[in-house]
């Protein structure tokens, strides 16, 4: 008995030296690559809760990936992906990044959102690896806690204030609303973060908020709230949350008769707002977004009509997002002048008046973009670009 | 006046759901003093039959509504049969259990089998349609929620006090053996409970679908708790008292976010069953002795 067990745990022992033996050998085999060319990670949600969001940035970050080798790559040298699935969980988001560090990577891409970012952020900062987020909105994305950046985490999105900043002047300047009311996702930091904004914009402007009623994630009957919100007679109603519950609350809201505008964030933005609220409910209501795939600008055309060509759907915001970070990326590496991840670091922070799809981008020193952003007006189940206002 | 008239109509749909839910769960622990927290739940698949009935085989809503409590009635039978009889004579606590086990793999089997996106249910089956009574705003969907749950509820009465299968349950409910020696199926008595208990958790699973246009593998878990409460709230036991507890709950939660704020409206729901817990454990309906079903 104590003879087989020990030939078994030998057994165990020799597959185990093994396969450390066949890994290394592979490592060394993918890190040989170095002078050939750039190898970029690119770290996404292409399953799981959010898997949308994930393979449009991809598919963005790709089409950036194709047109610079086309064009002859970055310093003479082709860029080559390194692609991996976090499957929209933090610790996988955190394990691939760290198969794609001891692969070599100059700089990673992604994850999409802010809190799988956060998991890959102590790997990236030990291993001194730049880091572009395309879509994390949080603000402790690019900060510690005591309001320190983080070295080598960049963004080329705006932040969760500024959207609610820009709703605000819209609501004011654009629509003339005097009041207003907030009814927000009170179970979510991102949409709590855009009624904090909104509101003190919107006050600082000289305007009212008449009350702040909340709603939490899952709830489908807003009509209590909404029967009485319309009592209060407010000129704009701000709902800052996550489409499952917005469409619904809106649908509901036209049906007690509230025609007034209503207005929120990025987080609107998803076919199902048609489906579900349809196209009469939506009317009269705007929200904030990174860019519009409706814009006229030839930049954003050409983009358009070339991801539309070769993934046959439209651009969202994500696919723009993936774009630019892939280009803004390359943007560094030709000001470093070499594919060194601490050179890049330092050349991305010194990025000035990138001209990328989602707008003019300059990096502060919180690493955060400072670039406009669009106003979206939905009609008749179009969404359709309102205007673009300048931070 | 008029805005309290209009919220009266906001609750008496949303109570009619949580009503229908509710005599689910009391029905089941009248009779085997099982709190069957794989309710909810059932009422979501019932949900997706609904939805798949209308838009893969494009039926109407009657013959969906139809289709799905048919299917939950045999999937309640099942889960009964495979998950909660082998422990009819171990301790309540090892029931319980099991009933959050079955939750969780209705869940997740969902999932797993059709994905974790919400899918919208198709607004042509049941255009929609508002009325103005007086300055309050009412809409067929309203009309046809609160009409058919009252008339599942008048059905459902007539099956327990007139029919000899609403006998045998009342009388399972009151002592098992004694029902046995009588010679009364009990196996088949609470088969019966069960299938009509998830056929009408059926019913309010295609109702919310065509009331909030969304149905996802999640949807139960938030209106079975409500539910839930409204079970205790009326007396857990007590049809009528589940009736009652239904519409109570969802007035109640209508007038919180109405008139106080609607960040407390869960916290109210949720008070109130802390409230009869303490002050009569029983529930509104209940006595210390009478019939149970």
């Amino acid at each position: 008995m104590k003879k087989s067990l020990t030939k078994v745990t030998m057994l165990v022992l020799m597959l185990f030296v093994l396969g450390i033996v066949a890994g290394c050998g592979g490592n060394a085999g993918d890190g040989g690559g170095d002078a050939a060319d750039i190898p970029i990670g690119i770290n996404c949600e292409l399953s799981g809760g959010v898997a949308s969001y994930g393979t449009n940035a991809y598919s963005g970050a790709e089409l950036a990936v194709e047109q610079i080798n086309a064009a002859g790559g970055v310093l003479g040298k082709q860029l080559r992906i390194v692609k991996r699935d976090n499957k929209s969980l933090a610790e996988e988001a955190a394990s691939v990044s760290a198969s794609m560090v001891e692969e070599g990577i100059v700089a990673q891409v992604g994850p999409l959102v802010s809190s799988n970012v956060q998991a890959c952020t102590p790997i990236l900062m030990e291993s001194q690896i730049p880091l572009i987020a395309p879509a994390a909105t949080a603000t402790n994305v690019t900060v510690n806690k005591n309001d320190k950046t983080f070295d080598y985490i960049f963004r080329v999105c705006f932040i969760d204030p500024f959207q609610g900043t820009l709703m605000a002047r819209f609501a004011k300047d654009d629509l003339n609303a005097k009041t207003a009311v907030i009814y927000k996702d009170t179970s979510s930091d991102y949409a709590k973060g855009l009624a904090e904004y909104f509101k003190k914009t919107f006050e600082a402007d000289g305007g009212t908020i008449l009350t702040e009623e909340g709603f939490v994630k899952d709830d489908r009957d807003f009509k209590a709230t909404l029967t009485k919100i319309k009592t209060k007679n407010p000129d704009f109603i701000y709902v800052p949350g996550y489409y499952q519950e917005v469409a619904p609350l809106l649908k509901q809201a036209r049906e007690l008769g509230i025609t007034i505008p209503i207005g929120g964030g990025d987080g609107w933005d998803s076919p199902d707002m048609l489906k579900v609220a349809g196209p009469a409910a939506l009317n009269n209501s705007f929200f904030t977004n990174h860019y519009s795939s409706q814009d006229k600008d030839p930049k954003i055309v050409s983009f358009v009509d070339t991801f539309k060509a070769k993934y046959n759907k439209e651009p969202d915001a994500f696919a723009a997002l993936g774009y630019d970070s892939v280009q803004i990326l390359v943007q560094a590496i030709k000001d470093a002048g070499e594919a060194d991840p601490v050179k890049i670091k330092d050349a991305l922070a010194n990025i000035k008046d990138f001209e990328g799809i989602t707008g003019k981008m300059t990096i502060d020193e919180q690493h955060n973009p400072v670039k406009a952003g669009v106003i979206l007006e939905y009609k008749d189940g179009n969404q359709v670009m309102n205007t673009r206002i300048q931070p | 006046m008029l805005e309290f008239l209009q919220q009266i109509i906001n609750g008496l749909s949303l109570g009619a759901i949580y009503a229908l839910i509710a005599l689910g769960y009391t029905m089941v622990y009248g009779i085997i003093n099982l709190i069957n927290f794989a309710h909810g739940d059932i009422m979501m698949i019932g949900a997706y039959v609904g939805f798949f009935s209308v838009s893969i085989l494009g039926s109407n809503i009657w013959v969906a509504m139809l289709f799905a409590m048919i299917t939950c009635a045999v999937l309640g039978v099942v889960i009964e049969k495979i998950a909660y009889r082998p422990l009819r004579n171990s301790t309540r606590i090892a029931a319980l259990i099991t009933a959050i086990g079955v939750s969780l793999f209705l869940e997740y089997t969902t999932i797993f089998l059709l994905g974790p996106n919400q899918r919208v249910f198709p607004s042509e089956v049941f255009p929609m349609e508002t009325y103005n009574v007086m300055g309050m705003l009412v809409s067929n969907k309203e009309i046809f929620i609160f009409v058919s749950a009252v008339i599942l509820m008048l059905i459902l009465q007539y099956i327990i006090k007139k029919t000899k299968t609403g006998k045998a349950m009342r009388a399972v409910s009151v002592d098992q053996e004694a029902a046995v020696l009588m010679g009364i199926s009990v196996d088949r008595t609470i088969s019966i409970t069960f299938a009509i208990g998830s056929a009408l958790a059926a019913a309010a699973g295609v109702m919310v679908g065509i009331y909030y246009n969304t149905i996802n593998p999640l949807m139960g878990i938030i209106p079975g708790l409500k539910a839930f409460v409204a079970a205790v709230l009326g007396g857990i036991g007590i049809v009528p008292g589940a009736m009652v507890g239904g519409f109570l709950m969802g007035i109640l939660e209508t007038l919180v976010s109405g008139y106080g704020s609607s960040l407390y409206r869960d916290a109210v729901a949720f008070g109130v069953l802390i409230l009869i817990l303490i002050i009569k454990p029983t529930g509104l309906f209940g006595k210390n002795t009478g019939e149970k079903v």
